[in-house]
Parts: structure tokens; C-alpha cells; sequence
């Protein structure tokens, strides 16, 4: 079974980053890693290799400037090779060029299942993994919580408002991974020496097939119009518990009289 | 000037519409002359609410069977742009299938989603939509450029929801068109887990609990309070990624946006991910030990003190009560 698993590579969430106020969007200056969200697919993906006793893990990533570093540590977690895609033309890509990207080059690998996560640590839009569904014209099931496969079906644990639906699904199939639900292999010493010498196809738009035109800044149809700081909210009252705290909340309850 | 038709991607559970559409179409009978809204299965027993709250007419695309709303409310929609019939704007609550809706017809239109929204401006006859970025600290406003309808993601509790006492709304259907290979999931069973008390983003009054209580059994103490109060328990990412509770507990960019009359955060530190889902809440508590927590910058009342000691008292006066 082949698995492949879409990885962003994120400037560290740690350090938020800014907005470039030249081109309006995020400015990338430091190295990138591995979004954390993103893990979740990659064990996901080698447990259901594991799983069914043959197969493998193949990673697509798109991202500027040839990027490895985070490609590296999927790799590392037992990943098989990796599709990168990289092209100057593909600044300004919003979600939607984005997933056209990404379409192509999850073809190239002849995926059995393609498993993203619901939404990734720093754009957020989540719908990359169903535009890539829809583009593919494949079946999806987002927010999954728990994947099986038997006889080219997954069954799949949907995350509901209230609890989960159980969702069968003919493969090929994108289905995209909640963060926390299963637990991301460290990689080891040996994984990571591997890593190094692990395939790493890196395509630009026109091995692709895709007209330059239709993506990044060229292809957007969106325009930022305003970028405002957001009114902030105040700080009130401050005070140390001496073994009173709790009366203190009961009459600020009582106050708004919503007990 | 204004919008000419709006269509808004309308859910429901057991005959009742969902909150997300009914904030949804508060906003939108302010911005065009006719708000339309598309749903699954019978519009007739929705007819009334939703006339009620500005919509002209519900759109009926038909029983779903076992299927998913993603792809056959998209194409269904496409269809109508297609055919010169649809609207120039399409809204989606960010909820589970709302992000399916959008995702989908973001191809079938060849159209970007405007995401993560937080409010709707009318500029001319054009639509912006507002966006926090940085955990909330940052707005942007974004237009669509294209020659398509504008599809807007927009997060729950953007809006009031409010009634505009309108007639029942005109029934009417939408057809689906050919689904290619995109609707082969079909869904088996479902599981409801069992919960007492408010919905999360529905309850007067949260209480929240973060890695600061230590330890996954000391999270009943959120439950305990959160029933004494009748509001609902909620949780910081750190205690659901550990395991303690759900996810549907949440509450943050990556989880649910709440806007209570009281959120009482404990032993939260406050990271602005967490901010982003509760700083709309009309007041705010917090308790955290550490009198630098970034949660006391915005709180009305700031306890700087255990967890594990104002809790216990303030549960045990409650129960006195
Ligand atoms: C603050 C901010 C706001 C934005 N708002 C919008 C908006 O409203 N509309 C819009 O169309 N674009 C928007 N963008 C641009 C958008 O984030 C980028 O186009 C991005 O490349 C793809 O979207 P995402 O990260 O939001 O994807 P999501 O849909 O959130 O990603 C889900 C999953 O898809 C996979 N995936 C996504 N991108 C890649 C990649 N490059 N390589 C490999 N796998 C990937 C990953 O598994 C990821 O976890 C915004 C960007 C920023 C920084
Ligand atoms: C892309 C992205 C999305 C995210 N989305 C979300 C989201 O949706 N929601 C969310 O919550 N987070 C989100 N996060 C995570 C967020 O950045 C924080 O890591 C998280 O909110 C921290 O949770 P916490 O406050 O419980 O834990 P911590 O930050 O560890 O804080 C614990 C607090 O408890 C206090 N404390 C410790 N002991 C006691 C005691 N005995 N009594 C009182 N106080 C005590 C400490 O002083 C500390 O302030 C996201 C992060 C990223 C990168």
C-alpha cells in the first residue's frame, strides 16, 4: 500500500513571525522545520504500512527555496522518499494553488491513500486537503481520528460535534488527521542517519506540467485590502489569594447575577 | 448598493437549524437584498425558522442517504453559478462540513476561499472578509478578485443570532450534478458521546482548564464546577493533546470560539492560540500561580494563587449554597 503523506515545512510556531508589509505575506527567514500538525499523518501513515504488511510512506511538500530540513525529520521517522516541489512562481500561492501543486505531484506517486492534516500550524485555511480531494476527483473524510484499511475500504472515526461518525471509504481516498490522536515516533539514530540518503525529487512548475500562470502571485484572486492591529482587551482587577480568592469570584458571580 | 443574493450553506440537526447558520444570516440580511439558504434533506420542516431569521427561500439539493454533504452541496451550488441561476457570494460556518462545502466548491469555481473569518464588510458591491492573524493580534481584510462567486469561511460566534421575524421561508430544490468518484464515503454509524449540561459554545458561563491542574484526574474539578454553575467545561490544547479530554473540550484558534458572560480560566497560561477562542467573552477570570501569566493581561479579575486550593473552596461554597 502506498501512502502518501502531505508535509508542511513551518517556520517554527514558536517564534510567530510577522507579515512582510512589501508583498503582504508571511516572511520566511528562518529555518524551517516539520509542522508539528503534520506528524500526526506521517505515523499515521507508516502504521497502516505497517499494518498491511507491505508498502510504503512517500512524502509531497511544497515549499520556497528547495527546503529539506523539515522533509528530513518525516524521512527520519521512517518515511520513504519524498516529492518536493519548489519554484520561484509559487510565491503568494493561496490554498487553493497551493492543493493544485500538490495534486500533481501526490499523481506522480500513485497513492493508494492520501492522508494531511485537518489544517496546518501557520495559514490555517484547512481546506487544502479537500481541494486536493476534489481536484484528484477522489472521495475525502476530514477530521480523522482513527484510520483501517481492509480490502482497499478505510474505515475512518470521523470527529462530530458530539462525538465521532464511522465512515467507510473506497480507496484511493484523501483523508485528512486530527493533531493528538496518535502518538509521533521519535525518529532514531539510525532514522535520521537513513534520512540522509533517502530519495528527495525536487520538481519545479514546469516538470509539473502546471502554467506558472495560474499560481502564485500571477494566479491569486484574492487582494489583502486592510491590515489593522486588533483592539485590545484590558486588564482589570489583580489579586493574590490569602485563602479568600473563591469569595472574591462568588461576588463578582453574584454581581452579574449569573448564578 | 449592496449584494444582489447571498447563499449560505444552512446545517441542522433533528429539524432545527444549527446556530453557526442562524449567525450567519444575521449578517447576511444586512449585506444583500435576497439571503437564500442551501441545505440536505427536508426544507420544508426548516422553512419557518429560516424565513424567520431573513432568509427568501430554502434550497433542498435532497436526502443525503448515508453520503456526506461536502461534495453534492458543492456541486450543487456550482451548478446553479453555472447555469447563471447562483448567487455572487457563498458563506460556510468553519464547522466539520462547512469546511468540506467550501473546500470543494473552491475547485468546482475555481475560486480561493476567503478562511477563518471573523466579520463581513460591504465595500460597494464587493465583500471583504476579516481575518486574525497572529493569534488574534493582527486583522486583515481580504477581497475576492475573481469573476466568480466569493466563497467566505466564517467562524462561529462571529455573529449574533437574531431573529427578524420574517415570513417562513419559500422551499424550493437545487440538483446535483454528476460526482465523479468524490462521494464513495458513506457513513456507518454514529457514536454521540454522552454529555450533560450547555453546549461548550452555547453555556452562559465556561470553565477552563490547562496544564496548570497538574494531572488528568484533578480535571474533574473543572466538571464539577462547570455543573455547579450549569455552564459547560472546557480545556486549553496542552490537556487535550495529553489526552484528559476531548477534543470537542478546545477552545482556541485550533479549537472552539466561545464568548460567554464568564470564562473562568485555571491554570492557563494564556498563549495567544487560546486567546483568539475566548477573549470575546464579556468577563474574564483567571487563577494562575504565576502573577506574569499572559492570561491576566485581559482578565477583569486576576487571581494569582493555586488551583488546587481556590477551587476546592470555591466548590465547596457553592455546594454550601
Ligand atoms: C495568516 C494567513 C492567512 C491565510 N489566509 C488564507 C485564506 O484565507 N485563503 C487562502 O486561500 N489562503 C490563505 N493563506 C495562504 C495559505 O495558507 C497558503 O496558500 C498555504 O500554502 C496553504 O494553505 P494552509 O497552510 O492554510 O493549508 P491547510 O488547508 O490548513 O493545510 C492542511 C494540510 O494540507 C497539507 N498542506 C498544506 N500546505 C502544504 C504544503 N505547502 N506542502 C505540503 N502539504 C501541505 C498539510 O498536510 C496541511 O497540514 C493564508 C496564509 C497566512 C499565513
Ligand atoms: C498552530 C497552533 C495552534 C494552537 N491552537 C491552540 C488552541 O486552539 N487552543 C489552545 O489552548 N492552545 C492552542 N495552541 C497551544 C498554545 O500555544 C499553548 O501551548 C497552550 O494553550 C498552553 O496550554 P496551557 O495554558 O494549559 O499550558 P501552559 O502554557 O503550560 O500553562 C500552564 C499554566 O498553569 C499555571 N500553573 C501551573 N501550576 C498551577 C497551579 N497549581 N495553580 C495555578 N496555576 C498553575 C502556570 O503558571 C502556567 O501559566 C496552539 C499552538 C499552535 C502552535
Amino acid at each position: 500500500m502506498i501512502v502518501v503523506v502531505c508535509v508542511k515545512q513551518i517556520p517554527d510556531p514558536a517564534d510567530p513571525g510577522a507579515l512582510d508589509p512589501e508583498t503582504r505575506t508571511l516572511r520566511r527567514d528562518a529555518k524551517l522545520i516539520l509542522d508539528e500538525s503534520d506528524s500526526y499523518g506521517v505515523e499515521m501513515g507508516l502504521q497502516l504500512v505497517d499494518a498491511a504488511g507491505e508498502g510504503e510512506v512517500r512524502l509531497v511538500s511544497m515549499v520556497p527555496r528547495g527546503e529539506v530540513s523539515g522533509l528530513r525529520t518525516a524521512l527520519a521517522m521512517g518515511a520513504e522518499s519524498a516529492v518536493l516541489v519548489s519554484d520561484e512562481a509559487l510565491a503568494g500561492s493561496d490554498a487553493l494553488s497551493t492543493a493544485k501543486v500538490l495534486a500533481r505531484a501526490i499523481q506522480r506517486c500513485e497513492p493508494d491513500l492520501v492522508l494531511t492534516a485537518t489544517e496546518s500550524s501557520d495559514g490555517y485555511t484547512g481546506t487544502v486537503p479537500v481541494q486536493i480531494a476534489e481536484l484528484l476527483d477522489l472521495p475525502s473524510v476530514t477530521f480523522g481520528k482513527e484510520i483501517v484499511v481492509t480490502d482497499g475500504v478505510a474505515t475512518v472515526k470521523r470527529q462530530t460535534e458530539d462525538g465521532y461518525d464511522e465512515i467507510e471509504c473506497p480507496l484511493p481516498a484523501v483523508v485528512s488527521v486530527t493533531a493528538g490522536v496518535v502518538e509521533p515516533r521519535y525518529p532514531s539514530f539510525k532514522g535520521i542517519m537513513a534520512a540522509k540518503n533517502k530519495t528527495v525529487d525536487v520538481l519545479d512548475l514546469a516538470e509539473l506540467g502546471i502554467d506558472p500562470g495560474t499560481v502564485g502571485w500571477a494566479g491569486a484572486r484574492q487582494e489583502i485590502t486592510d491590515i489593522a492591529e486588533a483592539p485590545a482587551r484590558d486588564a482589570g482587577e489583580i489579586i493574590v489569594d490569602e485563602g479568600d480568592a473563591h469569595e472574591r469570584i462568588l461576588a463578582f458571580l453574584d454581581d452579574l447575577k449569573v448564578l | 448598493m449592496g449584494i444582489a443574493k447571498i447563499w449560505i450553506y444552512g446545517e441542522s440537526t433533528d429539524g432545527s437549524v444549527a446556530t453557526t447558520t442562524l449567525e450567519l444570516l444575521a449578517k447576511a440580511r444586512q449585506l444583500a437584498d435576497t439571503v437564500d439558504v442551501v441545505v440536505h434533506g427536508d426544507a420544508s420542516v426548516l422553512a419557518a425558522e429560516l424565513g424567520d431569521h431573513g432568509a427568501a427561500s430554502v434550497l433542498s439539493i435532497g436526502d443525503l442517504g448515508d453520503g456526506l454533504p461536502g461534495p453534492r452541496i458543492a456541486s450543487a451550488i456550482a451548478g446553479a453559478v453555472a447555469a447563471g441561476s447562483g448567487p455572487s457570494v457563498v458563506l460556510c460556518g468553519t464547522t466539520y462540513d462547512g469546511r468540506d462545502v467550501a473546500g470543494r466548491l473552491s475547485v468546482k469555481l475555481d475560486a480561493p476561499v476567503i478562511t477563518n473569518v471573523v466579520d463581513l464588510i460591504l465595500d460597494g458591491e464587493r465583500l471583504l472578509g476579516v481575518e486574525p492573524v497572529f493569534g488574534g493580534t493582527t486583522d486583515v481584510t481580504t477581497g475576492f478578485t475573481g469573476d466568480t462567486a466569493a466563497i467566505f469561511l466564517v467562524r462561529p460566534k462571529s455573529f449574533a443570532a437574531e431573529s427578524a421575524g420574517g415570513a417562513a421561508a419559500t422551499v424550493g430544490s437545487l440538483e446535483v450534478g454528476d460526482l465523479g468518484n468524490t462521494a464513495g464515503s458513506v457513513v456507518r454509524d454514529r457514536f454521540v458521546e454522552e454529555s450533560s449540561g450547555p453546549k461548550l459554545d452555547e453555556a452562559a458561563i465556561v470553565v477552563s482548564g490547562g496544564r496548570g491542574l497538574g494531572d488528568a484526574d484533578k480535571y474533574e474539578m473543572i466538571e464539577t464546577l462547570a455543573a455547579l454553575v450549569k455552564g459547560a467545561p472546557g480545556a486549553s490544547r496542552a490537556v487535550v493533546d495529553a489526552g484528559w479530554v476531548p477534543y470537542s473540550y478546545q477552545v482556541g484558534q485550533t479549537g472552539k470560539v466561545v464568548k460567554p458572560t464568564v470564562y473562568l480560566a485555571c491554570g492557563i497560561s494564556g498563549a495567544t492560540q487560546h486567546l483568539v477562542g475566548m477573549k470575546g467573552s464579556q468577563n474574564i477570570i483567571a487563577i494562575n500561580k504565576d502573577e506574569e501569566a499572559p492570561i491576566f493581561g485581559i482578565a477583569d479579575l486576576g487571581i494569582v494563587g493555586d488551583v488546587h486550593k481556590v477551587l476546592p473552596r470555591l466548590i465547596e461554597a457553592l455546594q454550601n449554597r
